[in-house]
């Protein structure tokens, strides 16, 4: 594994957001350290978007606060947007631009004075390999590209942090990869990351950390071995006709052991983030 | 400079687009001129000049209005709601009213334009009228206010339909009624005592004056002027607040 920085770079303490009577973030605490990669799992609602949504100050927290590198997300705006770059859930290129004007629009707004924008906005096409399409409009872009672009925009102005809501929502698996292979990259080279996902092996092949959340809450959290080690190590599936039944055990010997007392068909596997996420979040699928 | 990076993109995108602009900002200010200028006001006179040099400075000062309006509060909403592209200047770390002028100084910018294609027109069809600073200066008020109007709507309005409506219920009775194909003076004394504060009224009255050769009313600038700084800032204010 390598080298995670001591440093804090996000700050989480007692996040709220309410939306009426629904609370959306419900006094999230967390930490993300510098170089980290770090997941935020959860079914649909649970306010994944909303923290991020909070943390790039979009929307104000309800109670609570967040520092970034140091600085108040809800009172020194100024100094957090210069440290974060924002890839959202839905695509929010400008179609009435071409790829490199919505890399120079970026550019301008971040203030990079003209030469430097020039080389940063070649360079970043050429990291997402959109050099050749970059004098054309945005709206005859596939969802791909769109995707590819959006974290070259969020790139241009070498921020620390990098918020990924969703980065590699239906997309092809070779485009997927391409996308991991950027993050990690971008990684390597010191970006912290903080992205959510509904795939968990993403999660686990891509981040050294994991917090699962659910209904506004963080219930898990850790690397995805701890996780794992959490529930049990081993899975005992067990098919009774209808529902397929999971249970957990710590060793093999254990599992071993019970699925010899079980009748109809038995598969013994090691666990994975999947078993974790659908253990922990319950199976019925809440909205 | 932040206003400057909102207003050049504006600008790319209008250069882009210009052709098409220019084509259907002809449609309207076309129809008006042939319906009131020479159909029904063939002969007509008004306050001793033809209808059609009474009825231009109206027409521009109405153009004016709905272009910046347009311009500018359609497709701020359509940013807002739809398309999220608001989100992009929100994180950026330029202030609101950076945002603001960058963006009213851009619907402005169309509807001078589309006023410069009127009073073209206007010129082909024989009308005989003044323009000068003055005049310009006027247009230019009212291009920015009603493009500062169309922020405030755009920000506050929470669906496309219900911009349609804000349209329908306010710009449209506004571009009939407020001095611009005819005076105010002949409707009910209460109505054209509403009609009296809203600045289009104004826009027609000093472009008129002005477009007879007359001087600046100093009243109807100052209205305008007002309108203009008092929208501004509210625009401002509603971006500040939509986090
Ligand atoms: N602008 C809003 N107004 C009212 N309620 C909202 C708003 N945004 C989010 N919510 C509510 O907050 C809760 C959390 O939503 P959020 O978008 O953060 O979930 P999520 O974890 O990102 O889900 P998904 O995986 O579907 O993207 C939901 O119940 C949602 O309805
Ligand atoms: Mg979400």
């Amino acid at each position: 594994m390598k080298f995670l920085g001591v440093n804090k770079l996000i700050e989480i303490r007692q996040l709220t957001k309410q939306y009426g009577h629904i609370v959306a973030v419900s006094d999230l605490d967390l930490e993300i350290k510098e170089g980290e990669i770090f997941a935020l799992l959860g079914p649909n609602g649970a306010g994944k978007t909303t923290t991020i949504r909070m943390l790039t100050m979009l929307t104000k927290p309800t109670s609570g606060t967040a520092l970034i590198n140091g600085y108040d997300v809800t009172r020194e705006l100024d100094k957090v947007k210069k440290e974060i770059g924002v890839v959202p859930q839905h695509m929010n290129l400008d179609q009435e631009l071409t790829a490199w004007e919505n890399l120079e629009l970026h550019g301008r707004l971040y203030k990079i004075p003209a030469t430097e924008r020039r080389k940063r906005i070649e360079e970043l096409l050429q990291y997402v390999e959109l050099e050749d399409r970059a004098r054309e409009l945005v709206s005859r872009f596939s969802g791909g590209m769109k995707r590819r672009l959006m974290i070259a925009r969020a790139l241009m102005h070498w921020p620390k942090v990098l918020f990924l809501d969703e980065p590699t929502v239906g997309l092809d698996p070779q485009t997927r990869r391409k996308i991991w292979d950027l993050i990690r990259r971008m990684n390597s080279e010191g970006m912290t990351v903080l992205l959510t996902t509904h795939y968990i092996e993403e999660a686990e092949i891509l981040c050294h950390r994991v917090g699962i959340m659910d209904k506004g809450k963080l219930i898990a959290l850790g690397t995805p071995g701890e996780l794992k080690k959490r529930v049990g190590e081993v899975v005992v599936e067990t098919f009774g006709g209808k529902d397929t039944g999971y249970k957990f055990f710590a060793t093999r010997e254990e599992a071993l052991a019970y699925a010899s007392q079980v009748d109809g068909d038995v598969l013994i596997r090691e666990s994975n983030l999947e078993d974790v996420f659908v253990e922990l979040t319950g199976r019925k699928v809440v909205d | 400079m932040d206003f400057y990076t909102v207003f050049w993109r504006e600008m790319v995108v209008f250069r882009r687009t210009f052709i098409k602009f220019f084509a259907s900002r002809l449609v309207s200010p076309l129809l008006y001129l042939v319906a009131f200028g020479w159909g029904l006001g063939r002969g007509l006179s008004m306050d001793g000049g033809s209808y059609l040099e009474f009825v231009v400075p109206g027409i521009v000062a109405l153009s004016a209005m709905n272009t910046s309006f347009n311009a500018v509060g359609v497709s701020l909403n359509m940013s807002r709601l739809y398309h999220k592209t608001l989100e992009e200047y929100l994180i950026a770390p330029i202030s609101a009213s950076a945002f603001v002028l960058g963006k009213v100084l851009a619907g402005t910018v169309r509807g001078l334009v589309a006023s410069l294609i009127i009073l073209g027109l206007a010129f082909l069809f024989g009308a005989h009228l003044v323009v000068n600073g003055w005049f310009l200066l006027v247009v230019f008020l009212t291009c920015f206010l009603f493009a500062a109007l169309g922020v405030v709507a755009a920000m506050t309005i929470n669906s496309h339909e219900d911009m349609a409506n804000f349209s329908t219920f306010v710009i449209l009775p506004m571009s009939f009624l407020c001095g611009t194909f005819f005076s105010p003076d002949r409707l009910p004394k209460a109505v054209a005592y509403i009609i009296e504060v809203l600045p289009l009224t104004h826009a027609s009255y000093a472009l008129r004056a002005l477009a007879r050769g007359g001087e600046v009313l100093p009243i109807s600038l100052a209205v305008l002027l007002g309108y203009a700084i008092a929208l501004f800032l509210a625009g401002v204010w509603v971006v500040k607040k939509v986090r």
